[in-house]
């Protein structure tokens, strides 16, 4: 059955303006759901999702978890080591397999980019991607836009830097595709080792200085610094990437208004975020993780065929 | 003794010797007996009507991976070297990664057999560089070359190594040989699954940038001017490494260098949606590349069009990007992509296209063909440069599908296939 989302939700390239808006706007009453003494709704009474989790994963596997099962929905939860996987299965047997077993939706994160949309076009059941490789995270995304929109009222004409390493996240590029086609303004903060080759073709501007980029920009989204890029030749070292490239209390006071700060977790505390301003009063970082089951609630709802109407009456069946 | 064939009314055009015009060919006792205009069929003979059709040296593809020994589950010499006739192509260098590596006599007199059983195209084993490909300590070229192998090559693999690659080809000078490099700078390539670019970073795949080409392409050609040996590029794609050479063609340097047809037809924008059947080493790359490609097969700075035939399971390809096996096979399609990439283009007139994939590859590395001399061997095709075909995998003589090109439709193929004066392939449909 054709979804205003289409089967899959593998990236947010994929989606329209409209699309991305239909999201966030159903996010909006799953929020209160969370806040409910029973944080249950029935939407997803009988189908059954399959959580397929081929990297370790705290956060995002988590915030599926609950949205699943505050929306009614029957999980099972499959990770590489002690499956199948271990044995030399492929990805595409291993969604066979499951679903043969009658499956309707499966959640996959994996190492490889493109890895959800190859499974996407291979079986039947919705897929939505929680992080292929260095590709996207639109659930990540959705969730940082709608964090965006509680705090500025609207997307377009906003100025968000995304700082640190582009070249390997996933969250910086599904970050620059939604805010895009919502009018914002993207630019991109880091190391020119840590960007991607011709990043500019993506609609963004390169602003080399972190000092800079917290005089441009309304909200700066910094990523997380994977602690092999320093062996792997990328950076010196993570000393020297906090003095250059770290959002520090002392850099963040030079801004010329209150900027909005995100992280997508996990931090690495001392290295690209200083703790004062991670805990500090502009930190958006938590209701960041409180808006991802909202978000990915909404993301399933309407996988599932739910009607947007109902989500935004917020009633039963 | 076989029957006689007479080839009769067709366009006969032997870049050899210049020569394109209606004329008859004449093969007896498996050479080329003659060629003219009203050559009386002798008693016996097989006659074959090729009005409308090109009769031309039979093709020669100087870079093919035939997988045997080793994984014939992928291709056999004997189903490669079928492929390649159905192709048109008369004889095929054998690149020597296989398991065993083609490192040492008994290899090469191995895949010499197995040719000479399956009677179809001939083949011509490339001896490795290295022991085992290590890139380490030089194989027996002496040896190989006795066995016959006619060039030597690590391809798969860079001679990583300058002083392997300058010993390689001080010591080949001996024996006439080219050595055929793979080129790519291992450290820029490392973990990459495509060219470094807009694509790549959208997909978020790691790139291969064109330097990784280029910078051993450049080593290369200051070898070959240290030492006076011949060097052979193979599957050149970047209009980087197409200035290197024209500038070491220039010098009078002895660099040959051969492109692929999906360098010629592709660009990296294939490779959306994540299509294992785009990804090959070195990678499909930009326009201005695919452009700087054909204008160097145009002014002869890459001198052979080369298939860099690559059969693969189904089921390795069928996996993530980053996880699949790199290459296509091309027999089956390459002169098909030539006449409606580049003649049909109006780039290369035909004449020049048969130059690039005949008498040029025989020329380069000293392999019978080419010709339609008197006297030559008996290697000729016949192509109908007009039949419009679509690319049906399924349909392939070689073990593997795995090509980018199902469902085009492309314009010529060859209809009849001639090696040491018999008929190899003759098509039906």
């Amino acid at each position: 059955m054709p979804t205003p989302l289409g089967k899959d939700l593998t990236a947010l390239e994929y989606l329209s303006a409209d699309q991305i808006r239909l999201i966030l706007d159903t996010a909006e009453p799953f929020k209160e759901v969370s806040e409910r003494q029973i944080k249950k709704v029935p939407a997803l009474r009988g189908k059954t999702i399959v959580n397929l989790f081929f990297e370790a994963s705290t956060r995002t596997r988590i915030s599926f978890e609950f949205a699943e099962k505050r929306l009614s929905a029957d999980t099972v939860n499959v990770a590489s080591t002690g499956s199948s996987v271990s044995k030399g299965e492929t990805l595409v047997d291993t969604a066979r397999n499951l679903e043969a077993m009658h499956i309707d939706m499966v959640v996959i994160r994996h190492h490889a980019s493109g890895s959800a949309e190859f499974l996407g076009k291979r079986i039947r059941s919705s897929v939505i991607n929680a992080g292929d490789g260095k590709h996207e995270h639109p659930t990540q995304g959705l969730l940082d836009i709608l964090t965006l929109r509680d705090k500025f009222g609207k997307i377009e004409g906003l100025k968000v830097a995304i700082c640190g390493d582009l070249l390997h996240s996933r969250v910086g590029r599904s970050n620059i595709h939604g805010l895009l086609k919502l009018g914002a303004e993207v630019a991109v903060c880091g190391p020119a080792s840590l960007l991607p080759r011709d990043v500019e073709s993506l609609g963004v501007t390169v602003i080399p200085h972190i000092e800079d980029a917290i005089q441009w920009a309304d909200a700066l989204n910094i990523l997380r610094l994977q602690l092999e890029r320093m062996t792997a030749g990328y950076i010196p070292s993570l000393r020297e990437y906090n003095r250059v490239f770290g959002l520090t209390a002392a850099r963040l006071d030079q801004a010329p208004k209150d900027l909005v700060i995100m992280h997508p977790g996990p931090m690495n505390r001392g290295v690209e975020i200083d703790s004062e301003v991670a805990d500090g009063p502009h930190s958006v970082i938590l209701p960041q993780v409180t808006n991802g089951v909202a978000v990915r609630m909404a993301v399933l709802y309407l996988l599932a065929g739910g009607a947007p109407d109902w989500a935004q009456g917020g009633g039963s069946e | 003794m076989s029957r006689p064939i007479l080839l009769r009314g067709g366009r006969v055009i032997d870049p050899s010797r210049g020569s394109d015009g209606i004329a008859d060919v004449l093969l007896q006792g498996g050479r080329i007996e003659a060629v003219g205009l009203n050559i009386i069929a002798p008693d016996g003979a097989q006659v074959v009507e090729c009005a409308g059709k090109v009769v031309a040296p039979g093709l020669i593809d100087v870079h093919v991976h035939l997988r045997e020994p080793g994984q014939e589950d992928l291709e056999t010499v004997a189903t490669g070297a079928m492929a390649a006739v159905a192709g048109g192509f008369t004889g095929i260098c054998a690149m020597p990664n296989t398991d065993p590596v083609c490192d040492n006599q008994g290899v090469v007199g191995f895949v010499i057999a197995q040719a000479q059983r399956a009677a179809k195209a001939r083949v011509f084993p490339i001896g490795a560089v290295s022991l085992g490909q290590k890139g380490q300590q030089l194989a027996e070229f002496g040896e190989l070359v006795g066995a016959g192998a006619v060039a030597v090559s690590d391809d798969g693999k860079p001679v990583a190594s300058s002083h392997l690659m300058r010993m390689a080809l001080e010591y080949a000078k001996t024996f006439g040989i080219p050595v055929a490099d793979h080129c790519e700078d291992p450290t820029l390539a490392a973990g990459g699954s495509m060219h470094e670019g807009i694509i790549s970073t959208r997909l978020g795949l790691k790139g291969i940038p064109a330097a990784a080409e280029e910078i051993m392409v450049a080593r290369d050609i200051l070898l070959a001017e240290l030492t006076g040996g011949h060097v052979h590029l193979c599957h050149m794609s970047t209009r980087g490494s197409v200035d290197l050479i024209r500038r070491a063609k220039d010098m009078g340097l002895k660099v040959t260098a051969e492109a692929c047809p999906h360098h010629f037809a592709l660009t990296h924008e294939s490779c959306l949606g994540y299509n294992t059947n785009a990804k090959m080493n070195p990678p499909l790359r930009e326009d201005l590349d695919r452009e700087a490609i054909r204008q160097g097969l145009k002014d002869g700075t890459i001198d052979v069009i080369a298939t860099d035939h690559a059969p693969h399971h189904y089921d390795a390809k069928e996996r993530e990007f980053d996880d699949a096996p790199n290459g296509i096979i091309g027999l089956e399609t390459a002169f098909g992509l030539a006449m409606s990439e580049l003649v049909n283009t109006g780039l290369l007139s035909l004449p020049e296209l048969l130059l690039r994939m005949s008498t040029t590859p025989a020329r380069t590395f000293n392999l019978p063909g080419g010709t339609l001399a008197t006297g030559a061997p008996g290697d000729v095709v016949v192509l109908d440069p007009a039949v419009q075909w679509v690319v049906k995998p399924d349909a392939f003589f070689s073990k593997s599908r795995n090509t980018p090109f199902a469902g085009r439709t492309l314009t010529g193929r060859a209809d009849l296939t001639i090696v040491r004066g018999q008929v190899a392939f003759q098509r039906t449909s």
